[in-house]
């Protein structure tokens, strides 16, 4: 190993890699929840390799762009394959990340000494979402067209300098050949090497604090003679080798559809992108790509545009913060109460409740369905900062004062103009947010059983 | 150099100095990268107004032209259409245009110069989508209410045959009245205000 012993004088690669793989010991009771991670790493890397390569055809022209991608598509050997990797990568990206999110949330990964993973990770998901959402404007078809209308209008609605905002990023009054060409430079370089860039320091930032578990234990308390956590393991070869049946699945999955399904069902790529760009025609529904709809649920809750943009990107702003919201002790939901598993259920669900919604037309039902969606999401972060004391919550006081901010609310945008059903509809669902602040408050409250936590172990458990 | 001490006062001042020079430049620096990103002097001079042909447009119909890369809606409403506009006042946010863009000759109400011809910028006050036109009275996916006017479909903002937006919709004002006049009775000129003006 001479060669080695050469690199190792000049670069730490030995130490490096024993580190970050070989010697970083993870905690040895990962579960399913914890594929996610190296998956969201692979996913980084298909969507680098096959963007490159459609990069090699595409033509960031808006005369040329549709054309390029039908191309692609008819044309070049196996460019069908490689772009309908990269359209299907995108979708899977998210839904992976979404669960590692989630994995997080019920885990309690993102509490101290965590937070800065947490903030890092938030910021990734935030380029992730810039960059998924540049990448859509470039095939140049009509949902590229009108969506990325609808997103680079959300900067129009900011008082006083919206305008000026808006046109600088579209590089002209309405989106042209300008806006695609400059969306092109972001997609391809900037984010890219943001997203890179953001991901390795995500990663030293973890292996630095160590991985969190389903027990949410900090296994570093614990140490052998040899200061080896006595409940990690090595993270090569154990969790490598676990890793790759992880892969093998998703690759499964992810075949299955690029073979059988690469529109995944007109939501991966919506069947008005078939369609060139017009500017003068607006298809008969839009809505954006999956993953951004819960978010344009909460824009569509709103009555005014400024505060529904600012709704919107409040509701993302509010995840960075979680860290000091929930300040329980506790990591794991399974060993937090009851009311905090309800809590946490409720948000998974509104979260998909308002994802769906986001697809569909809007309807009288649906539109008050949205609106209190948007009040339990909200609701969640001031439910779980109460829940971060079960013991000392003043749970009575609480429900009262989250009850009269939802009716506060509720009254700012009743309006004697609402057609009969629609006021029906609006007394019936006001039953939702009632039923969720019941659920995680005043059970709690009146039936000891759901506010007792459990003792958490001084060892990983199975 | 040891031996005479430092002068840690000194040292704060350069330190000080040399990064609010470095902030300086990186500021100046970004102007042309920031000035590279506004519209091109190209796309300024996109901004011609069109000539539009009014005569074949039938009462009740409406055609889109496009102005500025914008889609212009110009309307031929018929009598019925125009008497059902003071009927739904009280269901509109700005019946009478107070907060809305409009050149100041065009009527607050029916939004026109001349009554029967509605001329607007096919662009939702909300997010920018165009809206649909959709004239027909009661049809079954806007609801027994629905009297004719815009529909958007981006996020379901209503819009009167005037452009004027109901309540309860996420747009906040009514849509746009571009600048325009009748160069002749068949003739419109969307873009300039006219010498009538």
């Amino acid at each position: 190993m001479s060669l080695l012993n050469w690199v190792d004088a000049r670069f730490p690669l030995t130490e490096t890699w024993n580190k970050h793989i070989a010697e970083y010991y993870a905690p040895k009771n990962f579960n399913f929840f914890y594929f996610f991670g190296s998956l969201a790493l692979l996913c980084l890397v298909l969507q680098i390799v096959t963007g490159i390569f459609l990069t090699m055809h595409y033509k960031p022209d808006a005369e040329m762009a549709f054309a390029s991608v039908e191309y692609i598509m008819r044309d070049v050997p196996g460019g069908w394959f490689i772009r309908y990797m990269h359209s299907t990568g995108a979708s899977m990206f998210f839904i992976v990340i979404y669960l590692h999110m989630f994995r997080a949330l019920i885990y309690g990964s993102f509490k101290g000494p965590r937070e800065l993973v947490w903030l890092i990770g938030m910021l990734i998901y935030l380029a992730l979402m810039a960059e998924a959402f540049m990448g859509y404007l470039l095939p140049w078809g009509q949902m590229s067209f009108w969506g990325a209308q609808v997103i680079i209008n959300l900067f129009n609605t900011i008082p006083f300098i919206g305008d000026v905002v808006s046109t600088t990023i579209r590089g002209d009054f309405v989106i042209s050949d300008p806006t695609l060409n400059r969306f092109f430079a972001f997609h391809v370089v900037a984010v890219p090497l943001i997203l890179v860039g953001l991901v390795f320091v995500h990663i030293v930032a973890l292996h630095a604090v160590g991985s969190n578990n389903p027990d949410g234990v900090e296994i570093k308390k614990l140490k052998d003679e040899k200061g080896i956590p006595l409940d990690g393991i090595p993270f090569h070869p154990y969790y490598t080798v676990k890793d790759i049946v992880g892969v093998v699945v998703f690759f499964i999955v992810f075949f299955f559809i690029v073979f059988f399904m690469p529109e995944g069902g007109g939501y991966f790529i919506e069947h008005a992108n078939f369609e060139p760009a017009n500017a003068l025609k607006t298809p008969e529904h839009i809505a954006p790509v999956w993953y951004f709809t819960p978010f344009y649920t909460i824009l569509r809750a709103v009555p005014d545009p400024w505060y529904g943009t600012l709704a919107m990107f409040a509701a993302i702003a509010i995840l960075f913060v979680l860290p000091w919201l929930d300040k329980n002790p506790i990591k794991s939901v399974r060993y937090r109460n009851k009311a905090h598993l309800i809590n946490l259920a409720w948000f998974a669900v509104t979260f998909i409740v308002l994802g769906m919604l986001g697809v569909m037309a809007v309807t009288d039902g649906l539109k008050e369905l949205g609106t209190r969606g948007t009040q339990i999401y909200f609701l969640f972060f001031a439910i779980t900062y109460v829940h971060s004391r079960p013991q000392q919550a003043n749970y009575l006081m609480w429900f009262v004062i989250l009850l009269v901010s939802v009716l506060f609310w509720d009254f700012l945008r009743y309006d004697s103009s609402f057609t009969e059903n629609q006021a029906s509809l609006f007394w019936q669902m006001l039953l939702l947010p009632i039923a969720y602040l019941a659920t995680t408050l005043l059970l709690p409250h009146f039936i000891g059983g759901a506010n007792r936590e459990k003792e958490v172990p001084t060892r990983v458990t199975g | 150099m040891a031996d005479t001490g430092v002068d840690k006062k000194r040292r704060r001042f350069l330190i000080g100095a040399t990064s609010a020079v470095g902030a300086v430049g990186v500021g100046a620096i970004a102007i042309p990268f920031i000035g590279s990103l506004t519209p091109s002097a190209r796309a300024l001079a996109a901004g011609a107004p069109v000539e539009v042909d009014i005569s074949k447009l039938e009462v009740g119909a409406m055609m889109s032209v496009e102005w500025q890369g914008k889609v212009v809606f110009v309307v031929n409403r018929t009598p019925e259409m125009l008497a059902k506009l003071p009927e739904i006042v009280p269901q509109l946010k700005d019946p009478t245009s107070v907060d809305s863009l409009q050149p100041t000759y065009v009527d607050k109400e029916t939004r026109a110069r001349e009554a029967e011809f509605l001329v607007m910028l096919g662009k939702c006050t909300h997010l920018g989508c165009a809206p649909q036109f959709r004239p027909e009275v009661a049809p079954a996916d806007l609801g027994a209410d629905w009297k004719g006017g815009f529909y958007c479909p981006c996020h379901g903002s209503r819009f009167d045959l005037a452009g004027r937006v109901f309540k309860g919709a996420p747009a906040g004002t009514n849509m746009e009245i571009p600048p325009y006049y009748f160069v002749s009775d068949s003739m419109l000129l969307i873009g300039e205000n006219g010498a009538a003006a």
